[in-house]
């Protein structure tokens, strides 16, 4: 058993009686390990900007209650976008707790910065950040709860054990439930060392438990941002300009004067039109006639394929890692790889569109939306209102997914903005076509690889250089083969834009993962190499021998690498046909998980067909098997995806894909097999709404050079002239 | 603003709108039915199916001026509980994620089972594509088709006296 030490445990439990009896337990304790906040904010969250829960050092709370009957609220403070959470905290205390599920109510908090902190979703850091936390709430209860008992019946506490719900005196045959001893046990004192379950006593994490919420989906109730209805509420939607260009006029009178228009304001380059109803309002944005002014900042794809061009022949890259001296290798290289990879932008489409709801009043405002960052959604509003913060509230409603872009709080602001301009209760609307033309885009990216290899074919020598726009750094300089390659320079540097850019599910290593394990195997191939047997050889090398840190975990690489090729039949899978199957490999750590893929692809009538991959994922223990192996699989469709058809371009500033007729999204009669495996390692887990992306278009793009010899090294797949040679 | 009388879910509703005002606004901003969803407003993702005369149709762009006195079903008038084949299908495979496109997904479930109680997983694949579901949840909405189909199939079979 694992015994909490003193030394986090100061004053972090505040006991008071709830409401109509029962006990109400607020957590608020600061953990000593702090540093796995600041990490997520440095690397998982670097482009989030300002998320205030990852502001480092800051610690996190949970509540918990139970009623005279048993019944136990589970408040669940994080923000739910499709990744389980709400189903995933809840389990973890009602483990610890020893309840049964089906006693367990999840309620979703609103924010509350003074019982909770990071009430964030991003990073897949709710989950590692949560764990232990989560545990000792648990814990903590079911100790009072014992604690209780025992002094009830008079006898040492250490004869008392929990089951499901009731606290047991074997010795005497007796037993409590927790509905019974629930407002005694809020009277103790909090106890200094709470003892947590031993892994293999687990009983509720590692099932597989139903997304808490399945009810309310599946007969639809009210539970998304856009269902959020107030009487008396407004609607608004705005049009805001493409990218480099400004307001100028438009045909206010005539928009005025629409059916149902109720108002037509103007602020920061926006048109926003308030009205009765969605449609009249919709109509009235369709019948604009806006003439902007175009700035000097327009730019097209063609300015940023030269840019690309441009930027990688630059001597301005910031250098972010370099080991040994790459030019002394090149120079003695038997042979040189180069390659270079590129991915446009893209927008996020969640299925549920930007929309936020805001009431302000003279003393304070209400919103109430989809967000993955609530505290920032107050925070900016209460700077915009002049307010203190505590006079904002901040409710939140499910979301029909995020990806990262509600991250960000634009779109709650301008709800804001509206509902103090009219001064009544609205609710802003995007369109589809306003969601995906409305910025905030996964940046654009071009990488060239350079790679030195010995007459052996030993990596002797590795170059990497990011380039992008709107990115920030465009490498994660310390990720694999860092560590295992002797000479190496990474370096990036970013071009700035109008084009706006914001983190896109797995920031950076959505595309960075493809690229790298993608020219890996081309290294492999040009040194004669199996692609599997080469990552394994610089995993030793950079165990037995590394250059510089090496900040992985070459054992937990390894053994998922391992895994995947024994479940994959890694080179000797055959097909029906008896022909060899056509395997491609990938492998990458990212927020805090490692995961390897093989991708099989078949020609069918001379084409490539993906009809499979294989994923191996390494989170540590899995807490939900339902909702993990979905967000496994699910990022595996969201990966290959994107990679196959995602593509957002520019002309003079203006984004030409705007809805799902021009923009394209992988269909059900599109998706390969999934096949999912855990590693069964007993490591506390990480996160999982990220971490399966990264690898899945190498896995499919190795598989598809293995099946034609074509190599994609461009995203969109489909407009790759090396794939479309062959379809 | 003209005044239809709709027939939705068994009930006769009333709602005050202009008449090229899609059914999919009039359900959620005039009677409260917020179970369909907006995704695209454009016939392209299928967030916002509904059932007219028991086919599935796309909410968002079916004037409500056009409707007359066809039935409507939505996502609430499925079933009364949720225990409509397709529902209890999807709970039991545990398919939503984010949930959003969910309502419109099972919509289009039930209307292709009525029609082809039981599908070939090729007739699933093409019935379903029209649906997107950011999340990915494919697998699991094929599975869940798959199961509500054997559960349809076989009460079908009960309720008929042949074999
Ligand atoms: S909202 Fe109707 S099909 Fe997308
Ligand atoms: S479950 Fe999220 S869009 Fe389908």
């Amino acid at each position: 058993m694992q015994t909490l030490s003193n030394a986090s445990r100061r004053n972090f439990l505040k006991v008071a009686a709830a409401a109509g009896g029962g006990l109400f337990l607020g957590f608020n304790w600061f953990e000593a390990n702090a540093a796995t906040a600041v990490d997520a904010a440095t690397t998982d969250l670097s482009l989030a900007g300002n998320v205030p829960g990852a502001v480092p050092g800051v610690g996190f709370n949970s509540y918990l209650s139970i009623n005279p009957q048993g019944i136990i609220t589970i408040m669940s403070p994080n923000p739910e976008v499709g990744q389980g959470i709400k189903t995933a905290f809840p389990i973890v205390v009602a483990e610890e707790l020893d309840v049964d599920w089906k006693n367990v109510i999840v309620e979703q908090a609103p924010l509350d910065t003074k019982k909770f902190e990071r009430q964030v979703a991003g990073g897949s850091g709710s989950i590692p950040h949560s764990w232990t936390r989560l545990r000792k709430a648990g814990a903590t209860a079911r100790q009072m709860l014992m604690e209780a008992a025992a002094k009830r019946w008079n006898v040492p506490v250490t004869e008392c054990t929990t089951g499901t719900g009731f606290v047991r005196h074997t010795a005497s045959n007796r037993q409590l439930s927790y509905g019974e001893l629930a407002t005694e046990a809020a009277q103790l004192p909090v106890p200094a060392d709470v003892k947590l379950k031993d892994r293999k006593d687990f009983k509720l994490i590692g099932q597989s438990v139903k997304n808490v919420d399945n009810a309310g989906i599946i007969t639809g109730k009210p539970l998304f941002g856009l269902d959020f209805y107030r009487e008396g509420m407004l609607f608004a939607m705005l049009q805001r300009p493409a990218f480099g260009y400004t307001l100028k006029s438009f045909n206010e009178a005539a928009i005025k004067a629409m059916p149902g228009i109720v108002d037509v304001l103007t602020f920061d380059n926006n048109v926003a039109i308030v009205g009765k109803s969605t449609w009249q309002v919709r109509k009235a944005k369709e019948a604009l006639k806006i003439d902007w002014t175009k700035t000097d900042a327009t730019e097209s794809t063609d300015d940023h394929n030269r840019i690309f061009g441009e930027l990688l022949k630059s001597d301005k890259a910031t250098v972010r890692r370099k080991d040994g001296d790459v030019d002394t290798a090149f120079k003695g290289a038997a042979k040189v790889v180069t390659a270079e990879y590129q991915c446009p932008f893209l927008p996020h489409n969640p299925m549920e569109p930007m929309n936020f709801f805001a009431h302000v009043r003279p003393d304070g405002a209400e919103l109430v939306g989809p967000t993955q960052t609530p505290e920032l959604a107050r925070n900016e509003a209460a700077k915009l209102l002049g307010l203190s913060p505590d006079k904002v509230t901040v409710q939140l409603t499910r979301m029909g997914g995020g990806f990262g872009r509600r991250l960000k709080a634009d779109y709650a602001i301008e709800a804001v903005q509206v509902s103090k301009r009219v001064n009544a209760p609205v609710k802003v609307i995007w369109t589809r076509e306003d969601d995906m033309t409305g910025g905030s885009y996964r940046p654009a990216v071009r990488y060239r690889f350079e790679a030195a290899l010995d007459a052996q074919g030993n990596m002797i020598g590795y170059k990497l250089r990011g380039a992008s726009i709107n990115a920030g750094s465009s490498t994660r300089e310390d990720n694999f083969p860092a560590g295992a390659v002797d000479n190496l320079l990474i370096d990036s540097i970013d071009h700035k834009s109008a084009i706006t850019t914001g983190p896109w599910r797995a920031p950076i290593t959505n595309f960075l993962a493809f690229a790298e394990q993608s020219f890996l195997d081309e290294v492999a191939q040009a040194a004669g190499k199996d692609p599997v047997q080469f990552r394994l050889d610089l995993l030793d090398k950079a165990k037995t021998k590394p250059a510089g840190a090496v900040k992985y975990d070459i054992d937990r690489m390894k053994a998922v690498i391992n895994m995947a090729v024994e479940k994959s039949g890694w080179g000797t899978k055959k097909g029906a046909d008896g022909r060899p199957v056509s395997q491609g490999f990938s492998v990458y750590f990212s927020h805090r998980s490692y995961v390897a893929q093989v991708g099989e692809v078949v020609m069918q009538k001379d084409k490539p067909v993906v009809q499979k991959v294989v994923a191996v994922a390494d989170c540590g223990i899995v807490i939900n098997q339902s909702g993990s192996r979905q967000q496994v699989t699910g990022c595996i469709v969201d990966g290959i995806g994107h990679a196959m058809y995602g593509n957002m371009t520019f002309k003079d500033g203006i984004p030409e894909q705007s809805n799902f007729s021009n923009y394209r999204m992988i269909r059900l009669n599109e998706i390969p097999d999934v096949e999912v495996h855990f590693v069964d390692n007993g490591f506390d887990p990480t996160g999982l709404g990220e971490p399966s992306l990264p690898p899945a278009g190498a896995a499919v793009a190795n598989a598809i050079f293995k099946a034609t010899g074509k190599r994609v090294r461009n995203q969109p797949f489909i407009e790759d002239a090396a794939l479309k040679s062959v379809l | 603003m003209a005044l239809y009388s709709l027939q939705i879910n068994g009930q006769t509703y009333r709602a005050d709108v202009d008449p090229d005002t899609p059914l999919l606004w009039v359900l959620r901003d005039n009677l409260g039915l917020v179970g369909t969803k907006y995704g695209c407003g454009i016939a392209q993702c299928g967030a916002c199916t509904v059932h007219l005369n028991g086919e599935a149709t796309r909410a968002c762009v079916l004037p409500v001026s056009t409707i007359g006195k066809a039935k409507i079903t939505t996502i609430e008038g499925l079933s009364a509980t949720g225990t409509h084949p397709v529902q209890k299908a999807w709970d039991a495979v545990d398919v939503p994620q984010c949930g959003y496109c969910q309502a419109g997904q099972i919509m289009t479930a039930a209307a292709f089972l009525k029609k082809t109680p039981k599908p070939t997983t090729a007739q699933i694949d093409e019935a379903m594509s029209g649906n997107i579901c950011r999340c990915g949840t494919y697998h699991r909405i094929r599975e869940a088709v798959k199961m509500a189909s054997n559960a349809t199939a076989s009460t079908a079979k009960g309720s008929t006296k042949t074999k």
